[in-house]
């Protein structure tokens, strides 16, 4: 039993990375009807300028988090203005090789310019241990938790009481409608970006001081297993993606802890096939009718 | 990823090919003339991993490499002639290996070459080697099959190495364990996506168990993977004495700091893979006591030749030197020794002087070169407390 207890808890840290980086999937998706790609990479640029900005500016936790989730923002922006808007009425497929290519492109320019080499994280949070009878939590794992919780209230209140989080609702109902009622979709679609990859860029930093690792190629399997849990959530839809996300890492905990380790990223990808067949929607997706 | 990375590849070649013949014809004239000027200089290609993931072996071995050279060079050369290194970046991947090694065969004019440092490289650029007839050597790729000898067992007679295979790491870890840390029971977590950890995970686990001892849980990651808290604490429900863990520090580093925070004291053992001081960053100096691996040579050693290369190598780099550092330097000095034995700069007669080696001396131990082109020397096993070493026990060949 505390076993299991101790299982969860894992679970629950890796599930909220998993979490944040699905959201900027969902969210994208939700708007623009694209899966993009380079957003486990988004995630991998903010582990690098968490890193530059503890090490270099001296910063400290919550600073070097704001500052990342900025430079990330724009970054998102930045690659949505260069790469997609120039696609936006071209074919779904198009845009989906282009959101490969960039995810390419930043890897290995980020290989350029910081070598390939694992570096390890500074320490900026106290290496202290708590025990509840037999479960060990640590500093680091509770911080990923309240920081996801918090980054997640943040969200649901712009989607749901701001101007922008209406008028991202109203885009990704119908963006033709939407342009109609005077609602400026480029610069929602912006935002849109903006957001999701801010929240990478938190994950970005949040595994960095976790796992005391970074490299330039650190984000492909996450950005994928973060695309799973927003499959699994139901894609376009953001509680689906926090849900979707704490599944995926509670899963692949309990698949390691209590079956066997090697068949861990197999079960989450067959996984993956089983709810594209039983539940294509997902959790939380809604039904929709493709227009054709 | 692949795709665009051989059509860049292709692109590099096919331009090599143009400015090669050009090159090509020159070196033909410079061989012709190589009785009386052109002996000045022998050319020595270094194929190592000197960025992406294993870049932490490669750099050290080259910067080893080249101390004994630059030493060699200093002290007039050999037979009169300067050693000129002909350096590539293998980008830590056996197909830009294999073109490297190629390149350096056909087009640099090398007449040895050296590395990669890691076997699934450097087993990579075997056959050209064999089919260009020009000697290779690795300081550490210590993978079982198919490195020095062919998997029907016949030795390929242009590859030699100057380490200990795999099987012998295994042996030794499972002996420390049973005998020297008195353990009857082990987990193993071994990374599955290396022929180098699977090779000590079988020999360490027939050891262990003739030795009287019980593996009690097998457990699996792949590289590249951050989180092993789901396996961690599984392993922490059940008895066990000691942790195997086959595989690189990157990994390795993670899986010792994950398993110290979550409460395992159990002593962990690995093999040369844990040698970097990134493992010492990545697991810090708290996690790192009790953690044991079995090396090419130790610091704590007491001979007056390492303790000269040690002093000699901190004074140039600005660091100790590592297994690495010290195997590239016995390298550099392997092949230099080689060549002045052939006194010829044909591969042929560097070939056979390096199949007849006897005695050498070097840091990592002496050694004679056995028949099936892998030396016959000793291993260490090191001990960790604080992130330092602490303990080096030699142990010999049966």
């Amino acid at each position: 039993m505390e076993q299991f207890l101790q299982q969860v808890v894992n679970g629950i840290s890796l599930g909220s990375i998993y979490a944040l980086i699905a959201l900027g999937y969902t969210m994208v998706y939700g708007i623009i009807k694209l899966i993009n790609f380079a957003h486990g990479d988004v995630y991998m640029i903010g582990a690098y300028i968490g890193f530059a900005t503890i090490t270099y500016a001296k910063l400290e936790f919550f600073p070097a988090l704001i500052v990342t989730m900025i430079a990330c923002a724009i970054l998102g922006m930045v690659i949505e203005r260069v790469a997609y808007k120039p696609l936006r009425n071209s074919s779904r497929i198009t845009v989906l090789i282009t959101a490969i290519g960039v995810s390419l492109l930043l890897e290995y320019v980020m290989m350029f310019f910081v070598g390939a080499e694992v570096r390890s994280y500074p320490k900026v949070l106290s290496e202290q241990v708590f025990h509840l009878g037999s479960v060990v939590l640590n500093m680091q794992q509770i911080y990923i938790v309240v920081t996801t919780i918090a980054l997640m209230i943040l969200l649901q209140f712009i989607v749901h009481k701001t101007k922008t989080g209406k008028a991202m609702r109203a885009v990704s109902i119908d963006q033709d409608a939407a342009q109609l009622m005077g609602i400026k979709v480029d610069s929602t679609i912006s935002y849109t970006f903006a957001i999701g990859s801010g929240f990478a860029g938190a994950a970005g930093v949040l595994v960095g001081i976790y796992y005391n690792s970074i490299d330039p190629l650190m984000g492909i399997m996450p950005g994928l297993k973060a695309f799973i849990a927003a499959v699994f959530g139901g894609i376009g839809s953001i509680p689906g993606a926090m849900i979707g996300g704490l599944s995926i890492g509670i899963m692949e905990t309990l698949v390691s802890g209590y079956g066997n380790s090697l068949y861990r990223d197999a079960a989450v990808f067959a996984f993956l096939i089983i709810i594209l067949i039983l539940k294509p929607t997902g959790l939380l997706g809604k039904n929709t009718r493709e227009k054709v | 990823m692949k795709k665009g990375l051989i059509f860049l590849l292709t692109i590099v070649f096919v331009v090599g090919l143009m400015t090669g013949c050009g090159g090509g014809a020159k070196n033909t004239t410079g061989d012709g003339g190589a009785a009386d000027s052109a002996a000045k200089e022998v050319k020595i290609g270094i194929n190592y991993e000197l960025t992406s993931g294993l870049a932490s072996y490669g750099e050290a071995s080259v910067d080893g490499i080249m101390m004994a050279f630059d030493e060699i060079n200093a002290a007039g050369g050999i037979n009169g002639m300067q050693i000129k290194p002909v350096k590539f970046d293998n980008k830590s991947d056996a197909a830009e290996a294999t073109s490297l090694a190629t390149r350096l065969m056909t087009q640099e004019g090398v007449v040895a070459c050296l590395g990669p440092a890691t076997s699934g490289c450097y087993m990579a650029t075997i056959p050209v080697a064999m089919g260009n007839k020009i000697p290779i050597i690795s300081a550490s790729a210590t993978a079982d099959e198919g490195v020095t000898t062919t998997a029907k067992g016949d030795v390929n007679e242009y590859v030699f190495r100057l380490c200990f295979n795999d099987s012998f790491q295994g042996v030794t870890m499972a002996n420390f364990a049973a005998n020297n840390l008195k353990a009857k029971k082990a987990v193993i977590i071994q990374d599955r996506s290396s022929d180098y950890a699977a090779g000590l995970t079988k020999n360490f686990i027939s050891t262990f168990e003739a030795a009287g001892g019980t593996i009690v849980d097998k457990e699996a990651y792949v590289a590249k993977d951050k989180d092993f808290n789901a396996i961690l604490t599984k392993i922490k429900g059940e008895k066990f004495d000691v942790i195997f863990l086959p595989g690189y520090y990157q990994e390795a580093g993670l899986v010792i700091k994950q398993a110290r925070d979550l409460g395992i004291t159990a002593p962990v053992l690995g093999a040369d893979g844990f040698d970097s001081p990134v493992l010492l960053e990545l697991a810090g100096a708290t996690a790192l006591n009790d953690v044991y691996f079995s090396n090419h040579y130790s610091s704590l050693d007491k001979d007056p030749l390492v303790q000269n290369f040690i002093k000699a190598f901190t004074e140039k780099n600005g660091k100790a030197p590592n297994a690495f550092n010290a195997l590239g330097y016995d390298l550099g000095k392997y092949i230099a020794d080689a060549i002045k034995r052939a006194g010829s700069t044909e591969p042929e007669a560097i070939k056979d002087a390096l199949a007849g080696t006897e005695n050498f001396v070097g840091v990592t131990g002496s050694f004679s070169m056995g028949a099936d082109h892998n030396p016959i020397k000793s291993i260490v096993v090191i001990g960790l407390k604080d992130g330092v070493q602490d303990t080096s026990v030699k142990v010999d060949v049966k």
